[in-house]
């Protein structure tokens, strides 16, 4: 197979497995793991190792490593018991410029560092060591912005390709992230370790399955609830930057290598292997408004009906429990919706109420759910608003309505109309815009926003909302 | 041992950008200054501070994260050169740092005894984080004075803010006892920026200060509403509401070192000085200072005298239990 990439590996970036594999069973089976890819990358005709790692964090756009031989010995700050990682690694800094020019030219900010020392950080290291120990391959390594969302990341990835292509190169892809990323927080015996939960097991499980099935889009889309379910590593942005360099589609042969807990977080080696040529995709758009998310896949969400998704996929059974409550002549009246999970009416009527397959949602701020507090509001000490926060009260907004939707059996997807109601229009509207940019895409629901003199209490943004949960709704939707 | 002392508290905020400013000679990159009013800050605390003949700094900085524990350093000395991973192009500095190994030891014994998972690290090839180091030089360029860094444990605000503050209450507690045991005069520095929303691009000088202010007037309130709380000695309520600060202003103090220096000073009601603030790529800092020991004696003092009026006046019936404890100066 042509193309940019031989093959792409998702590795765990703990150092257990490479400095203390025989204190557990299980580490001792993911540096087995490590071995069997190690093996595979060895037999490849690739020109280089491109590793991205949610432990290298940039805050100002990305960083490239341009040092030709960075070397240190590395102690990690939590580790530190297991010993120190001495490095010397050989840096393909043709292809890091190629790469910073690209990310430049999508409007990010980049920056090659080359400093003596500069801490290349514990994943790169750890399965640099474990996978290319002689520097066979010359390595690349590009930094995970703790800021970007999804479009973003999903282009910086793509951005690698593109490199990849003008320097005529291919490499293989490494993508250095745990999965579910909750740690046991107290000593543990390692010959005990175990995953730090049941929920996060099954979803380590259930992303594997996608993943070892070669259907990484998939396994990107549902990144998000991932990441709420079982605090995925960096919210999921490894699989994001990986997706949009492989071109976001699901034609791979997958294969699972190991899947073990490292300290109750879930780790696990995975590797893609391309079903056809990875190549930059042709108009890819920069503009984040522009790129539709698409649900490509039909299997995850058939899956997410099973018994260990947290979250319903439809409506009904929330509802109808709530009609026969009604049809014992107690509790609320038909289809009405009262969830804990969202602040209380500030008069008589219910959050939401379900008429037919639409469900209309009364105006909601972004009070926080059983207090007075507003987030993003400062008042002084005669109770007047001398400052607020339209981002964060936006966020908060928006998190209450997901809260509403949910606790009736519906999604933020299902929303095919909202009406937006600001206090200050001039000074808001463009930060409100960007937040709500975060929740909903140009082909979302309609969107109606005006100016009002006040709200009834001292908030700067009120959302009125309706879904639509009948047939095909999301597809509609998106 | 026992009988040791905190003689301050300092809020002292890490940004690299303060010690590139300055060009000190262990400091590669080179500046044509930038950010006075915050270095100047500094210099008044620094002052004020080194004329108490300091013995210690102890420094919590979030920059040295851990998940399992608080971890101390439990070797005399460590070299070598730190690099800062976000701004490598502002901060590359050789340190040479004293550790007082056994306040460090105290500090991880009394830790345990309050309840929480702590940790000795004894690699030698360790390498200090530049928030320490940065801290640590603006108090003291000299870097004369031995250290002991506690790590940031991440993992209670897994749970929530609330739970986060209350951990890092019993360390502040843990470290105030073991301070005391230890015999020595203490300066505790909270490694902590306040509002924490900072600007993704960077000028082409770093230091071009016409490019350099708050990132938004909501996060400068906050800001002052903490202030003032801190200039007024009401550390109580300060730590009231930094659960809702941390998620208003992303602030750095979610990171706890600010709730493990008041509670180590044992919620003062006495006001702290702010000495200088300002914004670094659009994050608040302020450097405050809990003058603890002066406070301490001023109060002493005030209540002698308030005692003699009272003698003065009914003829020496001064009830020394009646007096209002006054917050906890300890
Ligand atoms: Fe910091």
């Amino acid at each position: 197979m042509n193309g940019q990439v031989a093959a792409a590996y998702v590795v765990p970036g703990l150092p257990h497995p490479l400095l203390a594999p025989e204190a557990s069973p299980a580490w001792r089976k993911l540096r087995g793991a490590y071995a069997r890819v190690a093996a595979e990358i060895e037999a490849t005709d690739a020109d280089l190792i491109l590793y991205f790692s949610t432990q290298w964090l940039s805050v100002l756009g990305y960083l490239f490593q341009a040092d030709p031989e960075p070397g240190w010995t590395l102690v990690d700050h939590n580790w530190h018991e297991f010993g120190a990682m001495k490095y010397k690694m050989r840096v393909d800094t043709e292809f890091a410029s190629a790469y910073a020019r690209e990310v430049k030219a999508m409007g990010h900010y980049a920056r090659e560092v080359n400093y003596e020392g500069f801490p290349i950080d514990t994943g790169v290291v750890v399965a640099q060591a474990l996978l290319n120990p002689s520097n066979r391959f010359p390595a690349a390594m590009v930094s995970c912005n703790m800021y970007a969302e999804k479009q973003e990341t999903l282009s910086i990835g793509q951005a690698a390709v593109r490199a990849l292509e003008k320097t005529g190169k291919r490499a293989i892809v490494v993508c250095v992230t745990g999965l579910s990323n909750r740690f046991e927080v107290e000593e543990i015996d390692p010959l005990d370790d175990k995953l730090s939960s049941l929920k996060d097991d099954e979803w380590n499980r259930k992303i594997l399955e996608i993943l070892g099935e070669g259907r990484l889009e998939d396994v990107s889309e549902v990144m998000r609830e991932f990441s709420r379910q079982a605090n995925a590593d960096m919210g999921g942005r490894g699989i994001w930057w990986l997706n949009g360099l492989c071109g976001k589609h699901n034609d791979f042969s997958g294969r699972v290598f190991e899947y073990q807990p490292i300290w109750g977080t879930g780790a696990a080696l995975a590797g893609l292997y391309p079903k056809r040529a990875i190549r930059p995709v042709p108009g890819w758009v920069n503009d984040e408004a522009d790129l539709v998310e698409r649900f490509v896949g039909a299997g995850v969400k058939a899956k997410a009906s099973d018994s260990s998704a947290a979250r319903p996929v439809a409506g009904e059974a929330v509802i109808e429990n709530r009609r026969d409550e009604a049809s014992r002549g107690e509790g609320p009246p038909s289809g009405v919706v009262r969830a804990e999970k969202a602040p209380e009416p500030v008069g008589p009527y219910p959050h939401a109420r379900r008429v037919g397959d639409f469900l209309f949602l009364s105006g909601c701020g972004p009070r926080k759910p059983g207090t007075k507090i507003i987030p993003g509001v400062v008042i002084d000490a005669e109770g007047n608003v001398v400052a607020h926060d339209a981002e964060a009260q936006t966020r908060s907004v928006l998190e209450n309505i997901k809260a509403i939707l949910e606790e009736a059996g519906a999604a933020i997807e299902d929303v095919v109309d909202v009406q937006v109601f600001l206090t200050d229009m001039k000074r808001d509207f463009a930060i409100f815009n960007k937040v709500y940019g975060e929740y909903f895409t140009k082909s979302g629901p309609t969107r109606t926003t005006v100016e009002v003199g006040s709200l009834p209490t001292p908030i700067a943004v009120e959302l009125k909302v309706t879904a639509y949960l009948g047939p095909r709704s999301r597809a509609g939707a998106r | 041992m026992g009988e040791g002392k905190i003689i301050a508290g300092v809020l002292a905020p890490h940004p690299p950008h303060l010690v590139y400013a300055e060009n000190p000679p262990q400091n590669e990159p080179r500046s044509e200054g930038g950010w006075d009013a915050l270095r100047w800050g500094y210099e008044r605390c620094r002052k004020s501070v080194l004329a108490q003949k300091p013995d210690v700094f102890l420094v919590h900085s979030p920059h040295w994260m851990t998940v399992v524990g608080h971890h101390v350093l439990g070797l005399p000395r460590f070299q070598g050169l730190s690099v800062d991973p976000i701004f490598p192009h502002l901060f590359r500095f050789r340190y040479d740092v004293r550790v007082d190994v056994d306040l460090s030891l105290l500090i991880h014994e009394e830790g345990r005894k309050a309840g929480l998972t702590m940790k000795v690290m004894r690699n030698p090839d360790f390498r200090i984080d530049y928030g320490a180091i940065t801290s640590l030089y603006l108090m003291n360029p000299a870097f004369d004075v031995p250290m002991v860094s506690i790590s940031c444990n991440n993992s209670p605000y897994y749970f929530s803010n609330e739970v986060g503050q209350e951990e890092m209450k019993r360390l502040g507690e843990a470290t105030a006892e073991a301070i005391e045991r230890s015999g020595k005069r203490a300066v505790l520095l909270a490694s902590n920026s306040l509002s924490h929303r900072h600007f993704t691009t960077e000028p082409e000088i770093p230091e071009d200060m016409s490019h350099e202010h708050i990132y938004h007037h909501g996060q400068y309130l906050w800001d002052m509403q903490v202030l003032k709380l801190m200039r007024e000695g009401r550390s109580r309520e300060l730590i009231d509401i930094l659960p809702e600060f941390m998620d208003m202003a992303s602030a750095e103090v979610k990171a706890g070192a600010l709730t493990w220096m008041i509670s180590a000073l044992g919620f003062p009601a006495y006001p702290a000085e702010v000495h200088g603030y300002g914004s670094v790529i659009g994050t608040g800092n302020a450097v405050v200072e809990w003058a603890h020991e002066r406070m301490k004696n001023e109060r002493a003092h005030e209540r002698e005298e308030g005692r003699e009026r009272t003698r003065g006046r009914w003829g020496g019936q001064a009830d020394g239990a009646a007096e209002e404890r006054t917050g906890g100066v300890r």
